[in-house]
């Protein structure tokens, strides 16, 4: 027998009270809602109670929910140099006072007519997006850099024709393990040598590798060991004299000091909107983005949503459609040439918001800000004795290798940094086992001198 | 002198201009941290150490505005949005737009989980980590299933990764190659169909028996092959029927050697009355944010987490949460796992919600969910077949459905001229969110397919109706009202050559400028 409904009238069910359910029991015909899910074969009804606990007041469940997140250590309280795909940069408030707002929070798929808000903000976004990238068309956002440049990976693919997608070995780990995936039988993933003095993509390599079957040749810049990849021409000048296509993967606040992808030839360009104005979140409030050139070979190789501003009947208003909708998922089921889904539109529109605080010239500070400090950091921790940084002699923006010479393991390092409240970097010397004993720092607008010496002073102590 | 089309709501109308149109050279809206002059002697001049061609010529080209100038622009253009907060949004259909407690958005909003890193050393991450753990063993609990991912960020990104699982469970087998059809029935969501494909299979569609609104147990027995990997189903369908046959076919798959994927995105109206991993499901994903009441995020980010049976455990993604009976840690070392299918381990902030909505609900609060959304929408049912021109196919079937039901306005068309897109462009003008037609193909002609959840009040029931009605009665007297909508909204009809022209579509600002001249 069902276990009976213990449930008192619960505040998020109006429709609970006995009397209204009544009414509408009596409309529809029913004694019980019971008979409502007799279209349910009896042989697979569920007739026992769900192992749940039982109802909790919105009190109790906020106190004992901050209880448990009591146990996790933030970043003020912990002094933290991890990136490596999610990084720590000062979210301004009006992002959150925006993000927040329910009418963009709650809302979903409405047409321009009631969301205007929504294919504004996100025409926005895209336009913004566009400039720091000299990209004509963005998408409506995905989920994240690794998706995104699984996507643009695919599109290269299809739009091309070809089958292979070269590069270069310094790529992070794990988008590489999510643009395999999917990429699945649409192309391979080859991977190209770096230079071991400077981490720069082997021109030598790529130029014996490439051939008529390459779609693209992907580069993330910076890399996701830090260092700027500075080929950007020569790579592109490889790719499009054998008709592939250059891909480029960018961490988006680097731009305002590092040319865009396209002034340099690429065809596609993706990349992680999480800096801009997103907090870390444990890594789950991401935002990948994806722009290609305006041509439909591109468009028709995605199914990705794109908005485009459009007119209207009355003069002087702006409204918005979608392009070429037959090319999402939600239309072309299995003849898309990507999954379409619920991606990450609130993530946009307060990147938007963001950048438009941030404008052209607080861009461009913000980046020379964070190479100043993330170069003073290098510097100070290479003066430590049994240090190494960074690994390679290039340019870094906000992230860099630290090569442990000495005796100690990354992982004893940042055991002993814990001891000082200090959250050593990312320990990367499984992933890239030619480097030795190796961890990728990052360092930020928000770290202070203080806080560098902080970890500088530690380090020396640590490796003594 | 009241209008003919007056409905006595008025959505705001600011014509708010592009932002690029605000741009004022010099202003600003952010101070930089300042940079300690000690930091700036030893870094030196950073910007010479770029190389010269990799070096920023000038800075992009962003609009420039004060901070009050920014703010006022979105705080109008989320004026201009309509969510579930806004209003009445039971139409929307398939999406379970339901209330979004305020309690779980300022839980989310917590320091001790906006600002931790997801590398950090998991001595310091315990208590998202218990949470992930804890909200994995809930949805097993639930769906019957043996061991969750949270890693999925939507409904297609789950079905694309239980897709990977499926090609890795029969690569292990050595049957890849033969193993290469997926059959899908096409009421399911379209990602059922459409993922499959992405991840390298030829995909099988079966169409709903005419009689009946489901496919015929013989016509899946004849698709059915060695070459068959398995087989993608969304049930409850977008037509609010179940899918009786659901059992006859998990059998039918697994006798062939196939494995079973169920799409539970429409999971609401089943919560607490099946778990489909007791019917004999493979896989199985939810959408934390339509059934868990996570909020929709004008269009993301979601949260899809993918449910699998002991057997298909080892595929799941990387990484799984473990607990050891003292402490919780990330397992990467899982060797037949597809990898990846996202950065970091979900959408983080989802997570949390659903977590603390099914600690609110309890057992008991997931039955009267299940209970008053099936509720709610039969009610609308009959009270919506009282409309003219109003009309559910496979009534006399189905004249029950559980938590949404697909109508047709193609008797209202025929007589009257106005269809769906008429009337969605109307019903906004009441200030009601418009309805979800349909995924394509429209099986059901001139389709509408609201989805009242169990947060839905009587009270908006009946007013959608009522004003179903007046629409129904503008269309019978004088359709150009309805032709002619939207009269009340912040812009008039929407020229949409752009959507098809590429000399007129302008994804962004510069490509619009460009293309103007």
């Amino acid at each position: 027998m069902r276990v009976v409904s213990q449930m008192p009238i619960h505040p998020y069910i109006p429709n609970s009270d006995p009397e209204t359910k009544k009414q509408m029991l009596d409309t529809i015909g029913v004694r019980s809602a019971e008979e409502l899910f007799s279209t349910i074969p009896e042989g697979i009804r569920f007739r026992k109670r769900l192992d749940l606990p039982h109802p909790m007041s919105e009190y109790e469940m906020r106190r004992r929910i901050e209880q448990t997140l009591s146990k996790n250590a933030t970043s003020s309280e912990l002094l933290s140099f991890l990136g490596a795909g999610c990084w720590p940069h000062y979210v301004p408030a009006v992002c959150e006072e925006i993000s927040s707002r329910s009418e963009f929070l709650t809302a979903y798929t409405g047409d321009a007519y009631s969301d205007l808000g929504r294919y504004q903000a996100l025409f926005e976004f895209q336009s913004m997006l566009g400039d720091l990238t000299s990209m004509e068309v963005v998408t409506v956002p995905t989920y994240d850099w690794a998706t995104a440049c699984g996507d643009a990976a695919r599109m290269a693919a299809i739009a091309t024709g070809r089958h292979e997608v070269l590069v270069p070995r310094t790529i992070s780990p794990e988008r590489l393990s999510v643009m395999r995936n999917y990429c699945g039988r649409v192309a391979e993933i080859r991977l190209i040598e770096y230079n071991p003095q400077t981490g720069q993509l082997s021109l030598d390599d790529l130029k014996s590798r490439i051939s008529s079957k390459t779609a693209a040749v992907y580069i993330e810049n910076p890399s996701y060991l830090g260092f700027v990849e500075a080929q950007g021409h020569e790579i592109s000048d490889v790719a499009h004299r054998h008709g592939a296509l250059l891909v480029v993967g960018v961490e988006p606040l680097s731009l305002g000091v590092l040319t865009p992808p396209g002034e340099y030839g690429a065809d596609i360009v993706c990349g992680e909107g999480q800096p801009l104005g997103l907090r870390m979140n444990f890594g789950g409030a991401s935002l990948g983005f994806l722009a290609c050139r305006d041509e439909e070979r591109f468009l028709s190789a995605t199914g990705h949503r794109l908005i485009t501003i459009a007119k209207t009947e009355r003069k002087g208003e702006w409204g918005f459609t979608y392009v070429l909708p037959e090319r999402s998922m939600y239309a072309a089921r299995e003849r898309a040439a990507s999954i379409t889904g619920t991606g990450a539109a609130l993530c946009a529109i307060t990147a938007a918001v963001y950048l438009s605080l941030l404008g052209p010239q607080g861009l461009r500070e913000l980046a020379e800000t964070i190479m100043q400090k993330s170069h003073y950091a290098m510097k100070r921790i290479s003066e430590i004795r049994g240090t190494k940084v960074p690994c390679f002699e290039s340019a870094h923006f906000e992230e860099f290798t630290v090569n442990f010479a000495s005796g100690m393991t990354v992982r004893d390092v940042n055991r002993a940094l814990l001891k000082h409240r200090i959250q050593g970097g990312q320990d990367i010397s499984g992933e890239f086992p030619e480097l030795g004993r190796t961890a990728l720092y990052c360092v930020t607008e928000v770290h202070t001198k203080e806080d560098i010496d902080r970890l500088v002073d530690a380090l020396q102590e640590v490796l003594k | 002198m009241i209008q003919d089309h007056e409905t006595g709501y008025r959505a705001v109308v600011w014509n708010e201009p592009i932002l690029y149109q605000l741009d004022r050279r010099g202003r600003r809206g952010f101070t930089v941290p300042a940079t300690e002059d000690e930091i700036k002697a030893k870094a030196g001049d950073i910007i010479s150490q770029i190389p010269k061609a990799m070096r920023r010529s000038e800075p992009p080209r962003l609009p420039a505005l004060s901070e009050p100038e920014v703010v006022r622009h979105y705080i109008r253009l989320s004026q201009q949005n309509f969510g579930v907060d806004s209003g009445i949004v039971l139409g929307v259909g398939t999406c379970t737009m339901k209330y979004n407690p305020k309690v779980n958005e300022a839980l989310a909003r917590s320091p001790k989980l906006t600002d931790v890193h997801p590398l950090q050393d998991s001595e310091n991450t315990q208590g998202i980590l218990e949470i992930m753990y804890q909200l994995s063993k809930w949805l097993c609990a639930i769906s019957g299933m043996d061991e969750f991912c949270l890693q999925p960020r939507g409904g297609a990104h789950a079905v694309l990764t239980n897709a990977h699982i499926m090609r890795a469970y029969h690569e292990l087998n050595g049957e890849l190659e033969q193993r290469n059809e997926i059959i899908t029935p096409v009421l399911s969501h379209p990602c059922n169909g459409g993922a499959p494909t992405v991840a390298g299979f030829k995909v099988i569609t079966l169409y709903p028996d005419k009689e009946t609104g489901v496919p015929e147990v013989e016509a899946l027995k004849a698709a059915v092959s060695k070459h068959t990997a398995g087989m993608t189903i969304t049930d409850p369908y977008d037509t609010g029927v179940f899918d009786p046959n659901i059992q006859e076919y998990v059998k039918i798959v697994h006798e062939v050697g196939g494995l079973v994927a169920v799409d539970q995105a429409n999971a609401n109206s089943l919560l607490g009355r099946l778990r489909i991993g007791d019917v004999g499901a493979d896989l199985c994903h939810f959408n934390l944010h339509k059934s868990f009441s996570t909020p929709h995020g004008s269009h993301g980010p979601g949260s899809a987490p993918v449910g699998v049976k002991e057997h298909l455990s080892k595929f799941l993604p990387v990484p799984v949460v473990k607990f050891d009976g003292n402490k919780y840690h990330l397992d990467y070392d899982r060797p037949h796992s597809i990898g990846k299918v996202a950065g970091f381990y979900g959408v983080i902030p989802a997570i949390l919600k659903a977590y603390a909505w099914i600690m609110t609900m309890g057992a008991e609060g997931l039955e009267e969910t299940s209970e008053v959304a099936v509720m709610n929408n039969n009610y609308l049912v009959e009270r919506l077949l009282e409309v003219r021109g109003v009309t559910l196919p496979w009534v006399e079937k189905h004249p029950r459905r559980l938590q949404e039901a697909r109508f047709s306005l193609e008797q209202m068309k025929e007589e009257t001229g106005v269809g769906i897109d008429d009337v969605n462009r109307r019903i906004v003008d009441f200030g009601i969110q418009k309805c979800f037609t349909s995924h394509e193909p429209w099986i059901v002609p001139e389709p509408f397919t609201p989805e009242p959840p169990e947060s839905t009040p009587k009270e908006d029931l009946d007013r959608f109706v009522e004003v179903f009605g007046q629409i129904s009665d503008e269309a019978y007297t004088d359709p150009t009202i309805v032709k002619k909508a939207p009269h009340n909204c912040a812009i008039s009809k929407i020229d949409a050559t752009p959507s098809k022209d590429p000399n007129k579509w302008a994804m962004t600002w510069r490509a619009y400028i460009r293309k103007r001249k």
